[in-house]
């Protein structure tokens, strides 16, 4: 791994950093499984948090081995998508999106307060989710070796999904729903397990980002996480698996980029005032202005083949004037 | 092989359909013909379970499929194309091909995942049906195509392919020459007659009667929801009620 990072620092990314991108392109994979079965869903970051929360305790309580613990926390997402997908996934488009979105802050509302509930049930006081101040002391044990492992099993498992027949039949489904009915795919199963198929990447990386940074809160896993996992994939793209990585792997880097290039400390200079204590304010602008760009200018986002194919062809053809295109 | 007995569907206040009795011979051609807004693709998004009717019992095959999901009605055998094209547009000719044999298909993520022979030999097999199907359509040469980017023609005869992919016993065409020339239209019509001699029992609706007078062995008239007649085409240019309702005027 040393190696990597020697070529990577100069650029701004530490170990650090480079695992929060890892973790940030396997959260895109997790939505664009769902955005590839036609389902709009914000419900990942619930399920990430499914992950976190049922590993970690299982690591920290019960003293169980670490991959056993992220088994059990992706099994976990897995069941819970399983249960919630019966009322939610009769929904569709926006509705869906509210729906799941609903999901999430109540599982935030339910992890703020487990302990209390947990109390009332079995008449016992007792530290499980730690409530708003979270589990802390949890053992650093996720290396960049795991994430990238993760990452790699999570891609493979894409691109044979998207050579299969499970794959085409999502395919027909994003397409035309209807038809793909008419030719005898069972529409409902297939969205559901897609759904949980979602549902399971993210608790995987759920119980990964649990063991990475000695403490995990609920509003780890809120809205903000919500659109953020959204952010990955429009970004990037969803044409492709390497538009959600790309997505990720952008908007992790981001408040590196900010910091080396002291974009806070240049609007500063214009408007005359210090802004250090708006560095969250201008990375969440930043990204921001760069979607709004994206959806505008860049429907398929930045990593989608089409448009590069385009732009490569312009710039051939700037060369090659002699050669006229007749696309 | 097709039965509807007393099917009724309404919209809200509105009666698409009104007790509506039809029976398709099995390897016959049956055509449906109607003036505009007669309640003929309302009928036939009731048989393929796109929609289901208010009352009244739909037998497909010694199947009762009134209420029947979609797809396991394309598991008993009925395909059908639609009024307005509907393919894959961003999936090729041939992938649009191959994803319509989703019902015959067993394999599932796992054999793909391990790269099992029994998921390969699948493939393989769909491939080629799906390559006899562009032969038999003229498709060949455009099988890499985007759907979407067809000429008119066609998309039509990739509708009707795709629907043959599915491997049904029956299949409903809905309007197949609409917006075709009569030279394309005859063509279709060799298609369709290719179809019955294969076996397969056909329920064909239609503007066009030169299309109803070269295929269809018997023809039902619907008018307002309501059937107004069935007999052979012969006699059903003669029926003094359809002539007003329907052929004299021309559209
Ligand atoms: N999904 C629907 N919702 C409401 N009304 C519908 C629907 N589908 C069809 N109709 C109505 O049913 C009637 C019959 O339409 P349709 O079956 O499309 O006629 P045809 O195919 O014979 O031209 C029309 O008045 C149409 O407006
Ligand atoms: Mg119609």
């Amino acid at each position: 791994m040393e190696f990597i990072f020697d070529l990577l620092t100069p650029y701004g990314i530490t170990e650090n950093t480079f695992q929060n991108m890892l973790i940030a392109a396997i959260l895109g994979i997790s939505i664009y499984i769902t955005l590839y079965a036609g389902l709009f869903s914000l419900a990942n970051a619930g399920f990430m948090a499914t992950g976190a929360y049922v590993s970690v305790i299982l690591t920290t309580r019960y003293e169980w081995d670490f991959l056993l613990a992220v088994g059990a926390g992706i099994i976990a997402a897995g069941l819970i998508s399983a249960i919630i997908s019966v009322p939610v996934l009769r929904l569709s488009d926006i509705y869906l999106a509210i729906a799941t979105i609903g999901f999430g802050e109540i599982l935030v509302v339910l992890l703020r307060n487990f302990d209390r509930i947990y109390e009332l049930i079995v008449n016992k006081e007792e530290t499980i989710t730690g409530g708003a101040t979270g589990i802390k002391g949890i053992p650093v044990i996720t290396t960049t070796e795991y994430l990238l492992l993760y990452l790699g099993i999570v891609v493979f498992l894409m691109v044979r999904l998207h050579r299969s027949r499970f794959g085409r039949a999502l395919v027909a489904i994003r397409q035309d729903n209807k038809v793909a009915a008419n030719m005898g795919i069972n529409v409902v199963y297939y969205q559901n397990m897609a759904f949980i198929l979602g549902a399971m990447i993210a608790g995987g990386a759920g119980a990964l980002h649990g063991h990475l940074n000695r403490i995990i809160l609920p509003e780890n896993y809120g809205f903000d996480r919500a659109v953020d996992i959204l952010t990955f994939a429009v970004l990037g793209g969803t044409t492709t698996i390497i538009g959600p990585i790309v997505g990720g792997f952008i908007i992790a880097y981001l408040p590196e980029i900010l910091r080396r290039t002291d974009l806070v400390g240049l609007l500063g200079d214009i408007f005359g005032t210090d802004l250090g204590r708006y560095q969250a304010n201008v990375r969440d602008m930043t990204v921001g202005m760069i979607l709004l760009g994206v959806i505008v200018f860049l429907p398929q986002g930045i990593a989608s083949p089409a448009m590069w194919r385009r732009v490569a062809n312009r710039i051939w053809n700037l060369f090659n004037p002699a050669e006229k295109s007749d696309a | 092989m097709l039965e509807l007995r007393e099917v009724t569907k309404n919209y809200g206040g509105l009666r698409s359909l009104d007790s509506v009795n039809l029976h398709a011979e099995a390897e016959m051609i049956t055509g449906l013909i109607g003036p505009n807004g007669a309640g003929k693709t309302t009928m036939i998004n009731c048989i393929s379970g796109l929609d289901h009717p208010t009352s009244g019992e739909i037998i497909f095959d010694g199947h009762s499929i009134e209420r029947t999901p979609a797809h396991r009605i394309t598991g008993y055998g009925l395909a059908r194309t639609y009024q307005n094209i509907r393919l894959f547009n961003q999936m090729s000719v041939l992938e649009n091909l191959i994803v319509a044999q989703h019902s015959d298909g067993r394999a599932t993520l796992v054999e793909a995942l391990f790269f099992l022979p029994s998921h390969l030999r699948e493939y393989r097999q769909q491939r080629e049906r799906a390559f006899e199907l562009l032969e038999r359509f003229h498709l060949m040469n455009v099988k890499d195509a985007p759907a979407g980017s067809l000429p008119y023609g066609d998309q039509r005869r990739l509708e009707m392919a795709r629907a043959l992919a599915t491997n049904p016993k029956m299949i409903l065409l809905d309007e197949p020459t609409a917006g075709m020339n009569p030279i394309e239209t005859h063509e279709l019509g060799e298609h369709i007659l290719q179809m019955k001699e294969d076996g397969l029992t056909i329920l064909v609706i239609e503007h066009d009667m030169s299309l109803i007078s070269q295929v269809c062995d018997e023809v039902y008239v619907l008018n307002f929801g309501v059937i107004i007649a069935n007999d052979t085409v012969e006699n059903i240019k003669q029926n003094e009620e359809v002539i007003v309702a329907y052929l004299g005027r021309e559209d």
